[in-house]
């Protein structure tokens, strides 16, 4: 199986603000650094789940991967450098507010088609409204109706099934169920796992929810202050969390079983700010396990097993 | 058991048609925890807002609202005003927007003391120890802070102070956690759970999270359509619910569901139109186990002495 989509040794730095006093003193521009040394491998018919805390670099990553942010290393969509690749055409993003993501000024009819126009396919090519909302489960009477009248399931699905459009490989979705009632929330993640069944879509779901990740990836990545921090396959990581981070990630989700309730706390104080990104490793200074030698020594992701990998010096 | 802080007899709410809350009952004793949970549109922000007489004036209250005694639907607007900060306070969704920008933390927190007896060095110093309770670190450096100073989480930490600085008989948190990751919520909850140990009062917790039912509450109260459909204790309603909406909204849950599922479940089915309720059973449209019946009201079986549910189906 060919890879969908590599990334490899992704670096972003974003500029900090340039104001007068950065222009005066000496030192030239500084930046801050968002992510540094990512890795990942998305397969076509593989839904891959990247989680982390606000602030822990998982929209900036979807968007270096869509080409909307500047970014240093290797980037390639279907074995091709983003520049050379049809990387527009072969990829859509759902972004985490349906309604905000669609005009308010434009039926749903049209705005399921724009993606037609703005790429110029030929009449012929196209598929109609109706077919593309049948797609997503909605009916076809939905096209004539403007965003404001849609509940945010409806809203959700209109996004998916203009993000389907142009059948795309690779389909990139922030927070998919943010701001959905638990009782359909289920509807979406559904339709996404038939989508990447029976079309053989590759997603990449961005989630801080855990329960909905452990449903929906296939293979997580867990992203700690801009750096990778575990990757695996779901079910294992789950099963047997390699980093202490996860690990504490996972205890923390509250538990809906009143007969399951923890009393300890499982992870203490919060993520640190970009600005003053400890030194070693990031997480030292909310570790569990910390040694002395993690605050000196940032840890490399090393393999720990087949299609496995960790960030920490202690992991086995 | 004492007399309740809080009992709610036949409470209803509209907004013009709009019933959006229809004939509730619940209450509140010392030193418990009980919580309101639904999903979107079930009316339990009406019904948190009414619980502190902040509904909007287009809102027309029925029913009795008693705390410690003292009916809210009956009383004006100044004794409201009265009550409110000092033997009902709120802790809301987002504590960015429940304090003032432009003032201190503070100034504000001495301000929310201004029915004590004290002088404005002892409030300063009460509000101090209130922040160092909430886990503040340094609280007196944190009293010259703007609460844009503060992250998400401590700003969540320093509305609980605020809230609890009058040491209300009754503490309504309104989605107290939905704002935070899940390492901050973690920690909420844990100090949520600390301060009822030592808090004299009643706390309400109004979520669509069953996470923090099960993590934090005694007793729970399900709302749909406006209406209260099953209470009872959460281990009641967790391992017995007894209305289908509690069973269904349950097994929705993707952190109820062990294995990994290609398929979750839903509900399907759209909430009853509220300006329009139906007679009968508000859940029959959606329900599995619906019969004719469903079209009359249904009854409030009683199954134990903390659980009732508002169903036909249901047998002691």
């Amino acid at each position: 199986m060919s890879a969908l989509y590599e990334v490899r040794g992704l670096r972003v730095d974003v500029p900090l603000g340039g104001g007068l006093l950065s222009a005066i003193l000496p030192g030239g521009k500084k930046t801050l650094n968002i992510l540094d040394g990512v890795d990942l491998t998305l397969h076509s018919g593989e839904t891959l789940g990247v989680v982390g805390e606000s602030g822990s670099g998982k929209t900036t990553l979807a968007r270096a991967m869509l080409g909307l942010t500047p970014a240093a290393g290797t980037l390639q969509f279907q074995g091709r450098d983003l520049a050379a690749s049809n990387l527009r055409r072969g990829t859509a993003m759902m972004f985490q507010d349906p309604v905000s993501s669609l005009s308010p000024r434009m039926r749903v009819g049209e705005q399921v088609v724009e993606p037609f126009t703005i790429h110029g396919i030929p009449a012929a090519e196209r598929t109609s409204a109706a077919e593309l909302l049948s797609r997503v489960g909605l009916p076809p009477e939905m096209a004539a109706r403007y965003p404001h009248e849609l509940s945010g399931g409806q809203a959700r699905r209109v996004c998916v099934a203009r993000a389907l459009a142009l059948n795309p490989a690779l389909v990139i979705a922030d927070e998919p169920t943010a701001g959905l009632d638990m009782s359909i929330q289920g509807e979406v993640l559904n339709l996404l796992s038939g989508l990447k069944r029976d079309r053989g879509i590759g997603f990449l779901v961005i989630s801080h929810n855990l329960p909905v990740i452990r449903h929906a990836a296939d293979r997580i990545a867990i992203l700690y202050l801009g750096r990778l921090v575990e990757t695996g396959l779901t079910a294992d990581v789950f099963a047997r969390p390699a980093h202490p981070y996860t690990a504490s990630l996972i205890a923390a989700e509250p538990n809906p079983d009143p007969r399951k309730r923890r009393d300890d706390l499982a992870i203490k104080g919060e993520i640190p700010s970009l600005l003053r990104r400890p030194a070693g490793c990031a997480f030292h200074t909310r570790c569990p396990i910390a040694v002395p030698d993690c605050a000196l020594r940032p840890p490399a992701l090393r393999a720990i097993g087949p299609d496995r990998q960790v960030a920490c010096h202690l992991a086995t | 058991m004492s007399d309740p802080v809080l009992q709610v007899r036949d409470l209803s709410v509209r907004y013009g048609p709009v019933q959006a809350v229809r004939g509730v009952s619940l209450s509140a004793a010392r030193g418990e925890v009980v919580g309101i949970v639904g999903e979107s549109g079930c009316g339990k922000s009406t019904l948190a807002s009414a619980l502190i007489g902040l509904n909007p004036p287009s809102a027309r209250a029925t029913g009795q609202i008693a705390i410690e005694g003292r009916d809210l639907v009956a009383m004006t607007e100044a004794e409201r005003r009265a009550l409110r900060g000092d033997r009902v306070a709120m802790v809301f969704q987002d504590p960015m927007t429940a304090f003032n920008p432009v003032l201190t933390l503070g100034a504000q927190l001495v301000d929310f003391q201004h029915r004590a007896p004290l002088t404005k060095a002892e409030k300063r110093a009460r509000a101090a120890a209130m922040l160092a309770r909430v886990g503040l670190p340094d609280p007196e450096l944190a009293l010259t802070r703007y609460v844009h100073e503060l992250s998400g989480g401590m700003r969540q930490r320093a509305a609980i102070a605020a809230a609890l600085m009058m040491q209300p008989a009754l503490l309504i948190a309104d989605e107290p956690t939905t704002a935070l990751d899940v390492t901050m919520e973690a920690q909420i909850l844990h100090l949520l759970r600390e301060l009822r140990r030592d808090h004299d009062g009643a706390i309400v917790i109004i979520t669509h999270h069953l996470g923090v039912v099960g993590e934090l509450c005694d007793r729970v109260y399900v709302m749909y359509a406006g209406q209260v459909v099953e209470e009872g204790t959460v281990d009641e309603i967790y391992h017995d619910p007894r209305h289908p909406y509690t069973a269904a909204l349950i097994s929705c849950d993707p952190a109820h569901i062990a294995d990994r599922a290609e398929v979750l479940p839903t509900i399907p089915g759209r909430l009853p139109d509220l300006t329009d309720p139906p007679a009968g059973c508000a859940f029959a449209a959606r329900c599995t186990l619906a019969t004719q019946r469903c079209a009359e009201p249904p009854p409030r079986v009683v199954l134990s002495a903390t659980h009732a549910a508002l169903c036909h189906e249901v047998r002691p």
